[in-house]
Formats: C-alpha cells, sequence, structure tokens
C-alpha cells in the first residue's frame, strides 16, 4: 500500500494558567488509500488530531511532530503558501454539521464553484457542469434545484451531502471526516456513509474518519486508532474490534446498550489512571 | 398515569403533531422514538406545558390538561429531563442553588437533608453541592438535572433524549441511574429518543413517530423479534443496525 500520510510524535499544546497543557500527546501512525477510524470519547485528542493535519490547530494551541509528511512533502512549519496549495485540492475536510460549516449567505452552486476556482484554469460553465456532476454523485436527486438553493433550505442530510461534494470536487488524495452523520438521523446517516464510500473506493482516496461511535466505525473503516486522554492506547483491524484487547476498547464495546441482549445494569467503565500515561 | 388521545399541537399554522394517542400505565416505563423533526420532543413538551395542546385530550393523574396552564401539584409531580446538560442549568447558580430553588417554591420542610439525600442518590458526593455547572462533566451535569427533578418527589419523569449528549460510556452510567431510580421509586416514565437501542434498553413498550403522526406501538419483545408491522418501522430497525456490510450491485 502507498504511503499517503506519515505521523509521528505528534503533540499539540495549548498554553493555560497551569502551564502547558497537551491535548494531545505523541501520536503515531501511517495511512494508505484506505478508510482509518479514529475513535474516542469527547477530549480524547481525536478532533485536534484530525485538524492539526490540515494546519488548523486553533492559536493559541502548538502542534509539534517528528514527522508529518503528506504525500512526500514535509508539513512541518509549512507556511500559509505552502498550505493554501493543499487544502480543500489535496486534504479536505468534512466537519460534523452543515449547518454551521457552509457559508449561509451563498447558494450552494457558488460554494462549490469556488471550491474549484482554487484548481484553476475553469471556464464558469466547465466549473457549473462540474459542480452539477458532482451533486449527482452525492446521490441529489434534484442537482439543480439544490445548486440554486442556500444551506438554510436544505435538510441535514442533504446539507451534508452538498458538503462533501464541495469537498470532493477538487477530488482530493485524503479526506478527513470529523463525526460527518453525528448531526443526521440514522436513514440518512446510512446514504451519506454510502456515498463517502463510493467514492473513497473509486477514486482511490485516503479517509481519516472521526467518530465516537465504535460500532459504526467498526463496520464502515478498515483500521481503527483507538485514543484515550491524547494518546493512541490501541491500534487495530476494524474487523478484530470485537476481540480488542486494551480495556478501554473493550469497555467501550460493551457499553452501549444493543437491541438484543438485555444487560441489566449496562457495563461501565472503569478508567484506570494507567490508561493516561 | 398519562393518557393522550389524538394529540394536536400547531405553532401558527404548522401542525407538529397530527393526532397522536398512548396510554402510559403507573410504573411503567413508555418510550417515543422518530427522527428529527417528528414530533416527538413537541408531545412531551405539550404534556408540561412547554407547547401548546390544540386538539385532542392529554389526562395526567386524573387531571385533564388545557392548553399551557398547569396546577401547583402538577409542576411538582410532572418532572423534566432535557437533552443538553450544557443548556439546561443556569451558569451562575451552584448546584445548592439549583437544588434549593424549587424546594422553596413548593415549601418544602428539611430542605438541608433533602439535598444531600438527592445527591447521594444520584451519585454525587456532597463535596458536588456548591460547585457550579462549568466545574462538572457532562455526566455529572446531568446527575443534577436528574436530582433537580427528583427532589421534589415527582410521581412521573418527562425524559427528551437525556443521554444523546453525553459519551457512550457515561450515557451508560446515566442510564443505569434512570433504571435503579425507577425501580426504587415506582417512578412512570415517558422518554423520547432517536436511539432505538436506548429506547428499547429503557422502556416496556414505545411508540414510533414520524411527520407528527404516530406510526404505531409496539412492546420490547416485538422489536427484539424484529416484529414490525410498519415499512417505517422496519427502515428504522435496519438503520440501527449500523453500516450494513458491503452489498455486491
Amino acid at each position: 500500500m502507498t504511503e499517503l500520510l506519515k505521523v509521528e510524535d505528534l503533540r499539540i499544546t495549548f498554553p493555560t494558567r497551569q502551564g502547558p497543557r497537551e491535548a494531545v500527546r505523541g501520536v503515531s501512525f501511517t495511512l494508505g488509500r484506505e478508510r482509518l477510524g479514529v475513535v474516542g470519547e469527547s477530549g480524547s485528542g481525536k478532533s485536534q488530531t484530525g485538524r492539526a493535519l490540515m494546519g488548523l490547530t486553533p492559536p493559541p494551541g502548538v502542534a509539534t511532530a517528528k514527522t508529518l509528511s503528506f504525500d512526500g512533502q514535509d508539513l512541518r512549519g509549512a507556511g500559509k503558501r505552502q498550505w493554501r496549495a493543499l487544502r480543500g485540492r489535496r486534504i479536505a475536510m468534512v466537519m460534523q454539521d452543515p449547518k454551521y460549516s457552509l457559508n449561509p449567505v451563498m447558494t450552494v452552486g457558488r460554494q462549490i464553484s469556488e471550491a474549484l476556482g482554487r484548481v484553476g484554469g475553469l471556464s464558469r460553465r466547465e466549473k457549473r457542469a462540474k459542480a452539477l456532476a458532482m451533486l449527482e454523485a452525492v446521490m441529489i436527486r434534484d442537482p439543480e434545484r439544490v445548486y440554486d438553493s442556500y444551506p438554510h433550505e436544505l435538510s441535514g442530510g442533504m446539507g451534508q451531502r452538498a458538503m462533501i461534494a464541495m469537498m470532493l470536487v477538487p477530488d482530493p488524495d485524503l479526506l478527513i471526516a470529523d463525526e460527518p452523520t453525528s448531526a443526521l438521523d440514522v436513514t440518512v446517516r446510512i446514504e451519506v456513509l454510502r456515498i463517502m464510500d463510493r467514492l473513497v473506493s473509486e477514486r482511490g482516496m485516503g479517509l481519516i474518519f472521526i467518530s465516537h461511535d465504535l460500532k459504526l466505525v467498526s463496520q464502515f473503516c478498515d483500521r481503527v486508532l483507538v485514543m484515550y486522554a491524547g494518546r493512541v492506547v490501541e491500534e487495530l483491524a476494524a474487523a478484530d474490534l470485537a476481540s480488542a484487547k486494551h480495556p478501554y476498547t473493550q469497555g467501550l464495546m460493551r457499553c452501549t446498550p444493543d437491541l438484543d441482549h438485555d444487560l441489566r445494569p449496562l457495563p461501565t467503565l472503569r478508567r484506570d489512571a494507567e490508561w493516561a500515561k | 398515569m398519562i393518557e393522550v388521545e389524538d394529540l394536536e399541537v400547531a405553532f401558527g399554522r404548522v401542525k407538529a403533531v397530527r393526532g397522536v394517542s398512548l396510554r402510559v400505565a403507573e410504573g411503567e416505563s413508555f418510550g417515543v422514538v422518530g427522527e428529527s423533526g417528528s414530533g416527538k420532543s413537541t408531545v412531551l413538551r405539550a404534556i408540561c406545558g412547554l407547547a401548546p395542546i390544540s386538539g385532542g385530550r392529554v389526562r395526567v393523574a386524573g387531571e385533564e390538561l388545557r392548553k399551557t396552564a398547569r396546577s401547583a401539584e402538577f409542576h411538582r409531580s410532572v418532572q423534566m429531563v432535557f437533552q443538553d446538560p450544557y443548556g439546561s442549568l443556569h451558569p451562575r447558580h451552584t448546584v445548592d442553588r439549583v437544588l434549593s430553588e424549587p424546594l422553596a417554591i413548593h415549601r418544602f420542610d428539611d430542605r438541608e437533608g433533602r439535598i444531600r439525600r438527592v445527591l447521594e442518590a444520584v451519585g454525587l458526593g456532597p463535596s458536588f453541592r456548591f460547585r457550579y455547572p462549568h466545574q462538572l462533566s457532562g455526566g455529572q451535569r446531568q446527575r443534577v438535572a436528574i436530582a433537580r427533578a427528583l427532589i421534589l418527589e415527582p410521581k412521573i419523569l418527562l425524559l427528551d433524549e437525556p443521554t444523546s449528549a453525553l459519551d457512550a460510556s457515561i450515557q451508560a452510567e446515566v442510564l443505569n441511574l434512570l433504571d435503579d431510580l425507577r425501580a426504587r421509586r415506582g417512578l412512570t416514565y415517558l422518554m423520547v429518543s432517536h436511539d432505538l437501542a436506548v429506547v428499547a434498553h429503557m422502556c416496556d413498550r414505545l411508540l414510533v413517530m414520524s411527520q407528527g403522526l404516530e406510526v404505531e406501538t409496539l412492546t420490547r419483545d416485538a422489536l427484539r423479534r424484529r416484529d414490525a408491522t410498519q415499512d417505517y418501522t422496519r427502515r428504522l430497525l435496519a438503520a440501527s443496525e449500523g453500516y450494513p456490510a458491503q452489498e455486491t450491485p
């Protein structure tokens, strides 16, 4: 498998009144053209890890790493220009809630064309055709109408599809999806996942899928990183999640109620201070 | 305990709930499941007077409910727990104040002892009593919200997605707490959630709603057997199994 992304010893530090606090403490992984799931609970550092890969660590946070390379390019200390050449074009990110991450005063079509504008060399008509084709690819039945709609005129699932279309239209090599389906209804969720799944396999994209839903990740991804308190506590093939070794992973797998089994009381997670070390 | 017949709720011209009926017996735990916009939360809000009842009948503990006005006794015996523990606690009130206010309003005696006991009942020690919400985690906040509901010794708890803002491991703790409290105090629950597995865990029977209409009422066992009569319920069941293994086209 070709190596697309290599991360070694990624650390993200935020200054606090009590001195610097590390939100991510030495995360290392490599990514090929595959679906990698990153799971963990809130505060585990999974979203910060995703943002750091885009150079979007919110100030005053600082991200450092021994290695952070994307397709052979060293991203440590990359300048604004280098990031601009990558973001959107080669690395794209889908956020959790389309309500907050689409521009509310611009039509969907204009936003997608803008994403294409960065690629350059396309006439307006070509951009429009490409945008419409992309909207069709994400299973939007009436692309012309959605193209001319404002985000508030779309449902959650539709908005999320429009955002995926916008992110995928420049044909990126890496897609980072941060809880892309958590704000969606269950029936819509599966459609959106299926679209992403197809695009990944057809275009040979690398996908980093950040989620708190272990069950979903075990079904959707190829490989999983389990994060706890800013560290990767376990890395394993998604198919092996049921036989996870780490007590944190096991606890997370067990504590959600299950339609078919009546476990009462639900097993709870006994946190061990050792895990954070 | 709770009888709802052909309930309608209209906001202006929009009908959020269009004829929903349900009955919850004393000590029972009943669930309402649906996707966003199905009107499931509105049913709950109409019962406790946060949304206007514009048609049908609602009776709670023998009391006939009108539009939005409720008696003082209703406000004591029916309590609601909301989805978001970050939004439902006053940010500048300590836990102590959050818990003593309802006691003062309803003129309860032995406030000191009641606060101590309710904090213990929800698994928070006395050390939490003088903290502010920002000094608590999400799970601890939801425990405070449950304590606030319990402190008036209600008979009925209306639970609006009580765990969907929480991490899975915290969700398990809160669900266990709710289960345990119901068994010990003989409470009646009416719980709304989008998560079929959570509702199946907590409730004996459940109502599936879609677009303001009731789809069907099922028992937990029927749900486990996948014994749904309506297409919509079947789709919901299939979707809650998670992401299906790759189908070959």
